[in-house]
C-alpha cells in the first residue's frame, strides 16, 4: 500500500489497522468525535464582540443539516463545491458536509480576481459554490455564463443580497432549514453515501499558487489527509486539548492539515477571528498552544515589536537591547535543553519576567507549544529572534502535492539552516542534479484533468519532484534546502547563484519587505527591492520627512541610503560564506510600486513569481546592468476591483559597495 | 404627482411609502439674514432624499431645523401625520430622529465603543443609584444595548476599533463611528450632514455602499446634504435644490439634472 517496505514504512503499516478502524473520512471522524467528545469546542468565532462556541455535538447537527440541505438542492456524488470565504466555522462545516454527500470540496482564494476564479471553477466544473457574502455573490454572477456547470449558489451572509435574484441563490442557514424539513427524505440517502466513502475517496482538491503558471487542482484522498494528520499529530503530540487559530487562507493545503486534518483526528479546537483585520486581538485572546504562519507573518509582527521599540522611552529601549542581547546568547540553547551556566539561567529568567514573557504575551503567543513557519524559507535572523524569546517555533518543509509534510524538525534538533528530518513514512531522495524528491502516505493522487504534469512530477514508483534543490547535512542528517531547482543558477564565473537565500538575508531588515534579485549567468547580481511602508513611514514621521505615497517614499535620498546601508552590511556578511559570497549584490532600485498579486508579481500566498517580475520590469532589468544612474518607466497596476491605471516614475539605480572575495574566485576556476 | 399617502416601488425593487415628514413654507431668519425662504418639500417612508445646493445656499440650516436646533420664524414642520411644535433637538431625537455632523462631533478622548453607546441613552433609564452599584437594571440594560451596538460595529465593520480611542483614528473611520452612532440610536430618520467630506475615492465608495445597505436592509428613511454630485445622483431617490436660501429644483436625480435653473445655479449664467 505504501510502496517498497522500508523502515519507516513499517511503522505506519503497524499502526495503521486498530487506529483507522472505520474512521477512513472526514464526516467518519466527525461522528466519532461527536460522540467521544461531544460537549467539547469544535469550534470558536468570535462574533459580535463574544466568543461563541460549537461542541463536536453541535458540529455534527450543523453538518448534518447542511448535508440534507446539499441533498436537497440536488448534489451528485462526485459533484466539486467551491467553497470561498474567510476562516469561518459555516466554511469547515461546508467542506465536511459536502465530502459527507460523496462530492468534493474546492477551497478558492477569496482574494482572487473575477478570471483566476473563473479558471479555477470552470477547470474543475464545479456545480455548487458556498461563498461568504456579497463581494464573492457578485464575482460569481460576472463569469457564470462562462461556467456551463455551474447551478447553484449558497451564501453566508444575507447583507445587500435581498432583491437578487433568488432562484439559484440560496441562503446558507435556509438550505440547513431546507434539510433539516427534508430529513426524512434524504437521510437514508445521506448515510448510504457516507457509507461509501473510504480511504481511496477523494478529500478534498487544492489548486496549487501558481508560482510557474496556471494553478493546478491537486487531488488528495482520504488516505492522504488522515495518515498524514494521524502521523504529524503523533510527531508532535498534539492532543485534543490544542487551541488553534484558522486564519491563513482557506485554499492553502496548511490551513486545510492544520484545520480539518488535524483538528478532527485530534479532536482539538479550532478559532476563528472575527474579522481578517482583528486577527492581532484575537490571537492575543486565544493563546493558542499550536500555531503556524508563514514567514511573512512573523518579519510582520518583528517588524511592529520593532517599530514600537523605536518610539520607547531610551531606558526601556536599553533594557530590551541588552535582554534581547542575552536571550539570543542562550536562548534556543535553553529551549533545546542543552547545557547552560546558572548565572546565564538567572539573568534570563530575569528576563524572562520583565521582556520575553510580557512580549510573548502581547504577541499572544505565551502559550504556543509547538509553533511552526512553512510555505517559504524564513530569515534566520526572524528565525532566531522568536526561538530566543523561548517559542518553539519549528521549521517545516512541505508542499500541497505531499499533503505538507515533507521534512519536519523534531524538538530539540531545530537549526535555521535546515528544514529538519524526514517527516513520519516519508522517504526522500536526491537525484544526481540535486533535485529533492520524496514519496510517502501523503503523495497526492493526481492533478486533476492534467495527466501530462502528473507524468511530470510524480513517476511510476510514486516518487515526487518538489522542484527544490537540496542536500543532506551530513553531520546532523537534516535536509538543507538551497532554493527553487529553476531559480538556482551559475554566475558567469561559475560561482553558486541562490537568489532565495539573499533575499531571505535582506528580509531581516524591518525596513525592506520584499527583495527580488538577479544574476544568473551574468557577472553580477543585483536587486529590485519593496520599501516596508510600515517600518519606513514610521522612520520617516520620526524624521520629519513627508512624503504623500508609497513611490515617493521609495524615491527619497535618504531612503536609499538607508537601503544602501543594509546592502552594505549583509555584503559583508555573505563575503564570509565561501559558497555565497559571488552573489553580493552590486547594485539595486526600489521599486515605484508594491509588488502585489493583482498584479500576477506575486501568488496569492505572497511568494515572488520570479520570471514575470523579469519581463514586466525588463526595462529596470536591463537599466540595472548597462550602468544608467536612473531610469524613466511606466507600469501597469490593477485596482482591487479590476479597473486598471498606470504609474510612472523616475528611479535611482544606487551602487552598493562590495568586499572583493579572491579565494573563491580562485576555487571557481 | 403622488398622493401623500401612497407609496411606490423603485426600478431596484425597494418600496417607498408615504409622507412621513413634511416642511411647509419654511423661513428661517439670522436677524436679517435671511438663511432659508420660503421652502416646502416632502421626505417618503424609505427613501434617500439628496439636498445639495452651492456654498451658503441654506442645506445646513434646513437640517439643523429638521433636527430641530433651529426653530424657524415661519412655516411648520409636520412629522408622521401631525404639526411638530417647537422643539428642543433632544426631544427630536426621542421621536426617532439621528444625525451625523459635518464637522466630526465625537468624544475623542473615549473608545470606539463608548462613542457608540452613547448613542443608545435614549433607551437607558436606569437610576444614578443603580447605575453607581451596577446591578440589576442598570446591568442588564448595558447588556442588552450593548447587543444592539455590537450589531451596528459588525454592520459597519469596524470590529478592529472597537477598543480604540477616537483621537487616534484617522478622518476616515471618525466619520463611520458617528454614523454608527446615529445607527445605535435605531433611528427611523437619519440626517447625514456631508457624510462624505473630505474623503478619498475609497472611501466614498465604501461610505456609499453602508448608506445604501443601512437603508436596505432597516428601511431607514435618509436624508443627506452632500457636494459630490456623482455621490448625490447615484444614491438618492429624490433631490431638493437649494439656492442663496431657495429651493430651485425638486425631483428625481434625472429631472434635477435637466433643470434649466439648477443648471444655471451650478454653472452660472452669463450676464448681459
Amino acid at each position: 500500500m505504501f510502496g517498497k517496505p522500508g523502515i519507516r514504512e513499517e511503522k505506519v503499516l503497524a499502526i495503521s489497522p486498530q487506529a483507522t478502524d472505520g474512521l477512513e473520512s472526514i464526516p467518519a471522524l466527525l461522528h466519532r468525535n461527536a460522540t467521544q467528545f461531544g460537549d467539547k469546542p469544535a469550534y470558536r468565532e468570535k462574533e459580535f464582540g463574544i466568543w461563541q462556541s460549537w461542541s463536536w455535538a453541535d458540529t455534527a447537527k450543523e453538518v448534518e443539516a447542511l448535508a440534507l440541505g446539499l441533498l436537497n438542492l440536488g448534489v451528485n456524488e462526485g459533484d466539486f463545491v467551491a467553497i470561498i470565504g474567510r476562516n469561518r466555522p459555516h466554511f469547515y462545516c461546508s467542506m465536511v458536509a459536502a465530502q459527507s454527500v460523496g462530492a468534493i470540496p474546492v477551497p478558492m482564494y477569496s482574494d482572487s480576481a473575477t478570471d483566476e476564479m473563473a479558471h479555477v471553477m470552470d477547470h474543475c466544473g464545479a456545480r455548487f459554490a458556498v461563498v461568504q457574502d456579497q463581494e464573492q455573490v457578485d464575482k460569481i454572477i460576472d463569469i457564470q455564463d462562462s461556467l456551463h456547470q455551474f447551478e447553484h449558489m449558497i451564501y453566508v451572509d444575507p447583507r445587500g443580497l435581498r432583491k437578487y435574484d433568488h432562484r439559484k441563490l440560496h441562503q446558507f442557514s435556509h438550505v440547513q432549514d431546507q434539510g433539516r424539513a427534508a430529513k426524512e427524505e434524504f437521510i437514508d440517502e445521506l448515510e448510504a453515501r457516507r457509507a461509501k466513502l473510504t480511504y481511496d475517496s477523494t478529500c478534498v482538491m487544492l489548486y496549487t499558487s501558481g508560482t510557474t503558471g496556471r494553478p493546478k487542482g491537486v487531488v488528495l484522498s482520504n488516505r492522504n489527509i488522515i495518515e498524514t494528520s494521524r502521523a504529524s499529530s503523533d510527531f508532535d503530540h498534539l492532543g485534543p486539548g490544542e487551541e488553534v487559530l484558522a486564519y491563513l487562507p482557506m485554499a492553502w493545503v496548511g490551513d486545510f492539515i492544520f484545520s480539518i486534518g488535524q483538528a478532527y483526528w485530534n479532536g482539538f479546537c479550532v478559532n476563528c477571528p472575527e474579522s481578517t483585520d482583528t486577527m492581532m486581538t484575537d490571537l492575543r485572546e486565544i493563546g493558542p498552544t499550536y500555531y503556524f504562519a508563514p514567514p511573512r507573518v512573523f518579519e510582520t509582527q518583528l517588524t511592529n515589536v520593532m517599530i514600537r521599540m523605536e518610539d520607547a522611552s531610551r531606558f526601556k529601549k536599553k533594557l530590551f537591547d541588552r535582554f534581547m542581547a542575552h536571550a539570543r546568547k542562550v536562548g534556543p540553547d535553553i529551549l533545546d535543553g542543552n547545557p547552560v551556566g546558572a548565572m546565564d539561567r538567572l539573568k534570563y529568567a530575569l528576563g524572562n519576567l520583565f521582556i520575553y514573557g510580557p512580549l510573548k504575551n502581547t504577541l499572544g503567543l505565551s502559550r504556543v507549544r509547538v509553533g511552526y513557519t512553512a510555505g517559504e524559507a524564513i530569515g534566520p535572523e526572524i528565525f532566531e529572534f522568536y526561538r530566543s524569546l523561548g517559542i518553539n517555533l519549528k521549521q517545516l518543509y512541505g508542499q500541497t502535492e505531499a499533503s505538507v509534510f515533507i521534512t519536519v524538525q523534531p524538538d530539540g534538533e531545530v537549526r535555521n539552516d535546515t528544514v529538519g528530518v524526514p517527516a513520519p513514512g516519508v522517504e526522500i531522495k536526491i537525484t544526481d542534479s540535486g533535485e529533492v524528491l520524496y514519496r510517502g502516505p501523503g503523495t497526492f493522487e493526481e492533478y486533476y484533468k492534467n495527466p501530462e504534469s502528473t507524468a511530470d512530477t510524480k513517476d511510476a514508483e510514486g516518487w515526487v519532484a518538489t522542484g527544490d534543490a537540496g542536500f543532506f547535512d551530513t553531520d546532523t542528517g537534516h535536509l538543507r534546502i538551497i532554493d527553487r531547482a529553476k531559480d538556482v543558477g551559475k554566475m558567469s564565473d561559475g560561482s553558486l547563484f541562490a537568489p532565495k537565500y539573499v533575499e531571505n538575508k535582506l528580509k531581516f531588515y524591518p525596513n525592506i519587505l520584499e527583495v527580488v534579485v538577479f544574476g544568473n549567468e551574468r557577472a553580477e547580481c543585483t536587486a529590485f527591492v519593496n520599501i516596508d511602508l510600515n517600518a519606513v513611514g514610521n522612520w520617516a514621521e520620526r524624521n520629519n520627512i513627508g512624503y504623500a505615497s508609497y513611490q515617493e517614499l521609495a524615491g527619497h535620498p535618504q531612503v536609499l541610503e538607508a537601503i544602501k546601508g543594509h546592502m552594505e552590511e549583509m555584503n559583508r556578511s555573505l563575503a564570509d560564506d565561501p559558497m555565497l559570497s559571488g552573489c553580493q549584490l552590486h547594485r539595486f532600485l526600489v521599486l515605484h510600486k508594491e509588488l502585489d498579486a493583482d498584479d500576477g508579481e506575486l501568488t496569492r500566498t505572497r511568494k515572488v513569481r520570479r520570471r514575470i517580475i523579469e519581463e514586466k520590469f525588463h526595462d529596470l532589468l536591463t537599466a540595472l546592468y548597462d550602468g544608467s544612474s536612473e531610469i524613466s518607466t511606466t507600469t501597469e497596476v490593477t485596482y482591487e476591483d479590476g479597473r486598471k491605471g498606470s504609474i510612472s516614475a523616475t528611479l535611482q539605480i544606487v551602487d552598493a559597495a562590495v568586499v572583493p572575495v579572491t579565494a573563491t574566485q580562485v576555487a571557481a576556476e | 404627482m403622488l398622493d401623500a399617502s401612497e407609496g411606490y416601488t423603485t426600478d431596484d425593487g425597494r418600496k417607498i411609502g408615504g409622507v412621513v415628514m413634511e416642511m411647509k413654507n419654511i423661513t428661517l431668519r439670522f436677524g436679517g439674514v435671511v438663511a432659508i425662504k420660503d421652502i416646502s418639500f416632502d421626505i417618503r417612508q424609505g427613501e434617500i432624499r439628496a439636498i445639495i445646493g452651492p456654498n451658503g445656499a441654506g442645506k445646513s440650516s434646513m437640517l439643523n431645523v429638521i433636527s430641530g436646533f433651529y426653530n424657524p420664524q415661519e412655516g411648520e414642520v409636520w412629522y408622521q401625520g401631525s404639526k411638530r411644535p417647537p422643539m428642543r433637538p433632544y426631544q427630536v431625537a426621542q421621536q426617532g430622529i439621528a444625525r451625523t455632523f459635518q464637522n466630526i462631533a465625537l468624544f475623542e478622548g473615549m473608545t470606539v465603543l463608548d462613542n457608540v453607546m452613547t448613542g443608545r441613552i435614549r433607551q437607558m433609564n436606569a437610576g444614578l443609584f443603580s447605575q453607581a452599584l451596577w446591578k440589576g437594571k442598570a446591568e442588564n440594560e448595558e447588556v442588552e444595548n450593548r447587543e444592539v451596538v455590537e450589531k451596528v460595529i459588525d454592520f459597519l465593520e469596524i470590529q478592529a476599533i472597537r477598543k480604540t480611542p477616537v483621537g487616534r483614528l484617522p478622518y476616515g473611520l471618525k466619520k463611520r463611528v458617528e454614523l454608527a452612532r446615529a445607527l445605535a440610536a435605531e433611528p427611523s430618520i437619519l440626517l447625514l450632514d456631508e457624510p462624505m467630506a473630505g474623503m478619498n475615492v475609497e472611501e466614498k465608495e465604501d461610505m456609499s455602499r453602508f448608506i445604501l445597505d443601512v437603508n436596505d436592509e432597516f428601511g431607514t428613511t435618509i436624508a443627506l446634504i452632500e457636494h459630490d454630485m456623482g455621490v448625490v445622483m447615484d444614491l438618492s431617490d429624490r433631490v431638493v435644490v437649494m439656492d442663496y436660501g431657495m429651493k430651485i429644483g425638486d425631483g428625481t436625480p434625472d429631472e434635477v439634472r435637466s433643470n434649466q435653473a439648477v443648471i444655471d445655479a451650478y454653472l452660472g449664467v452669463a450676464h448681459d
